[in-house]
């Protein structure tokens, strides 16, 4: 008897055992192959977001104002904070099929690959009633060949230019902000002749006139309406000649010391910020809540913000439905509201995300707004002028990110490794080969 | 796994099993036949788990590298591959930058590991010594191992910072001037090095403590009886005494050098980090990887360089086998 019982334990072990390993099999071969996270259950709708960075609508209130005024909907947003690694986890969902929310957020640099491969996947969004609103170059950004629009906008970037007045200053170049103005208006070029004044005539012989020629360089890019790619999908970027000069202009300035040799957003140029190492920074919208953060309440009334030479625009956001979500209806007039004009006016208020909405421009939240750190410099205006000036088509490309990247890359080669510009044009021409091939 | 699926079918568990009759026969017979398939099959279940979990998560993966590695294939359209043959591998052979980060692998593998070891060499050699407050120091230096990577990576990456690190500072104490340790190919190596350095060494140390410990009290008795000093009998008993263990270390070093990964692209920090510096200057292997497969979304090329990197980890055992049996031929 003893013995029976022993056996049929070890029975059971091993059933349990085995049983257990194939449990293991049958849950990598993953069974949930359907849905989106969402969907209708009791007449409540719940419907799964997923975001990157801080797009404001978790954490200004705005989800939960829009769960107020809809009781039957539940939303639920996940925020990854670190754009790169949701986009790698968006792309092999997309891929798998799985594991999707019914709403995703989409970063501008990737919005051409994902109209260009995934554009089946997303919902069509140009239909959607009360979505006419958006600047035109904006829109135009997530249309396909077809007229199909996979996204609607949330903020933009677009482009001014952040200086310290003091140091202006004591380099004897003029400190109003009209006038700071005036000394580049309508040329990027007449930017680096002020940087050449200011290095001539500074005092404080550790100070830079900029952070870094990479920003110059996107700045001069982003203005226009084709950059690395043309219409038809094809890089230009060796040809075009708004890439050559921004190039020839950025490698000026590397090469005359004009620039303090930092990354934007890598070690050293958040001290930088604080110290002041550097007298300007060409600035998207965005930006400026990161240089009042970084620079810190010692420096408040410091900086100001000028308008640049001419208006560009880096980075934003888009939010896509998935055609796959059971509450697609929902789904899109949750993301219609989220990107109306009301609402994102009182983002930038709140967060200082700034409006891709035309009618949005115009909200008394974003005409009147100032900067109490940045001098009362009327951001709403400046920033709004530089939006509007950016011509109404503009053609993404699918790897427009990564050649952002190498480009900057290899303007960090002449900067602080000293190649010369055609050594580094050259490493950058077959790095773009190789990440684009 | 077949045994899984036979249920007991010789009545509930608590019977007794009768004997005599003639279905009783036939109940033992079957009974038997169930024991010995428990027994022999029993073990194999008790194992199935690791070999299913190993299936799944290392011979599938690595199979299907290789299938991949064979194609021209993004990692948004997984589901289009096109077969290109072996003119990934070609291509890698082919391009600068799989040399150079095989050159930096092993630059850095050697900067860090042989000053690691050495380090901890001694390191054990100290914590041997009957000392007060002997298992502080030993947990002491195992700490920096308990670390994560980020975290170790992301501190020294503050303070090989050049405007305002600490180390620059400190340099420009002695009247050096600011070194730009990310942008120079031979300090950023040295850097990251360090990084490894502080992370290993406690470890690889309390590993020869283990194997010091092992070797009998008397040969150092009868090596100090013949005059031998502490230093010689550190290089004619400690070091000969622990040599397997010392291999060991080796071996594992040099996996560790060749899959260095998180360091270098922590203390890049974004884009430089994936490609090893503006320049390379500190990519490895394991970056490149990640860069064709994570940056450039070109997954058949970063199969072929996890190829390429496990068929290099062979080479190198083989040659290191084959100089340990030539070595030991000559003893």
């Amino acid at each position: 008897m003893d013995k029976f019982r022993r056996k049929s334990h070890t029975r059971v072990v091993a059933a349990v055992s085995a049983v257990s390993a194939l449990g293991l099999i049958v849950s990598c071969g993953g069974s949930d192959s359907g849905g989106t996270g969402g969907g209708k259950k009791d007449g409540k709708v719940t419907i799964t977001m997923g975001l990157f960075g801080v797009m404001g609508f978790k954490e200004t209130g705005l989800l939960d104002t829009y769960m107020k005024e809809h009781p039957n909907v539940v939303i639920k947003a996940d925020v990854a904070g670190d754009e790169q690694t949701y986009y790698t986890a968006l792309q092999t969902h997309l891929a798998a099929g799985s594991g999707l929310k019914d709403i995703q957020g989409i970063e501008i640099g990737r919005a051409k690959e994902l109209s260009d491969t995934q554009q089946d996947k997303f919902v069509n969004l140009a239909g959607v009633s009360g979505t006419d609103h958006f600047l035109p170059w904006k829109q135009s950004q997530v249309t396909t060949a077809d007229k199909k629009v996979i996204g609607l906008g949330t903020d933009i970037g677009p482009m001014a230019v952040c200086y310290r007045k003091d140091l202006f200053e004591q380099a004897g170049l003029p400190t109003d902000r009209e006038e700071v103005a005036k000394l580049w208006e309508g040329d990027w070029s007449k930017y680096v002749d002020a940087g050449k004044r200011f290095k001539q005539n500074s005092k404080a012989d550790k100070v830079a006139f900029m952070d870094t020629s990479s920003g110059l360089f996107n700045a001069m890019i982003y203005g226009n309406s084709q950059q690395f790619y043309d219409k038809e999908g094809e890089l230009i970027y060796a040809t075009n000649p708004v890439v050559k000069d921004a190039w020839k202009l950025a490698s000026e300035a590397a090469t005359s010391g004009l620039t303090a040799k930092l990354r934007q957003f890598q070690p050293g140029w958040d001290p930088g910020l604080a110290n002041g190492t550097f007298a300007t920074a060409v600035c998207p919208a965005w930006m400026l809540a990161h240089i009042s953060e970084k620079a810190g309440p010692a420096n408040k009334g410091k900086w100001d913000v000028a308008k640049a030479p001419k208006g560009a625009n880096w980075g934003g956001s888009f939010l896509g439905v998935m055609e796959k979500s059971p509450v697609k209806k929902e789904a899109q007039d949750l993301v219609a509201w989220l990107t109306a004009p009301a609402q994102q006016a009182y983002l930038f208020k709140e967060i200082g995300n700034f409006p891709s909405s035309q009618t949005a421009l115009g909200l008394p939240e974003v005409v009147d707004a100032k900067s109490d750190y940045f001098s009362g410099a009327p951001i709403g205006k400046i920033f709004a002028a530089a939006a509007q000036e950016i011509p109404d088509e503009q053609v993404l490309g699918r790897k427009d990110g990564t050649i952002k990247d190498i480009f900057s890359q290899g303007l960090t080669l002449i900067e602080a490794q000293n190649k010369s510009p055609e050594q580094a044009w050259k490493t950058t021409d077959k790095r773009i080969g190789k990440a684009v091939g | 796994m077949a045994i899984s699926t036979s249920t007991p079918s010789d009545g509930a568990p608590g019977t007794a099993p009768p004997a005599g009759t003639g279905t009783g026969g036939d109940r033992r017979r079957r009974s038997t036949l169930l024991h010995r398939l428990d027994v022999r099959g029993a073990p194999y279940a008790f194992v199935a788990p690791f070999f299913v979990v190993f299936a799944a998560f290392s011979f599938y993966p690595l199979i299907y590298t290789s299938w991949i590695s064979l194609h021209r294939v993004e990692l948004s359209t997984l589901n289009l591959m096109e077969w290109v043959g072996f003119d990934n591998y070609t291509a890698l052979w082919d391009d600068d930058r799989f040399w150079n980060a095989l050159l930096n692998t092993i630059t850095i593998g050697v900067l860090s590991t042989v000053p690691q070891l050495l380090m901890a060499l001694g390191l054990a050699h100290l914590l041997n010594y009957q000392l007060r407050g002997s298992t502080f120091f030993r947990v002491a230096a195992l700490t920096p191992y308990a670390t994560s990577v980020g975290a170790a990576a992301l501190v020294f990456t503050m303070l090989f910072e050049r405007d305002f690190g600490m180390i620059n500072w400190m340099l420009s104490l002695f009247g050096v001037d600011n070194i730009d340790w990310e942008n120079n190919k031979w300090a950023a190596q040295t850097a990251i090095s360090s990084i490894v350095i502080w992370r290993w060494t406690g470890y690889n140390a309390l590993l020869y403590l283990a194997a010091m410990q092992a070797i009998p009290r008397d040969r150092y008795e009868a090596a100090a009886i013949d005059g031998a000093s502490r230093w010689q009998q550190f290089l004619m008993v400690t070091v000969p005494g622990i040599r397997s263990t010392i291999v060991f270390t080796i071996v594992l070093s040099t996996i560790g050098a060749t899959q260095l990964f998180g360091e270098p692209l922590i203390f890049g920090q974004g884009p430089n980090g994936i490609t090893g510096g503006a320049d390379n200057q500190y990519q490895t292997l394991g970056l490149l990887l990640y860069e064709e497969g994570w940056k450039n979304y070109q997954m058949g090329r970063a199969a072929t360089v996890a190829w390429a990197m496990f068929l290099l980890l062979i080479v190198v055992f083989v040659v290191q086998r084959v100089v340990q049996r030539v070595a030991a031929r000559k003893a």
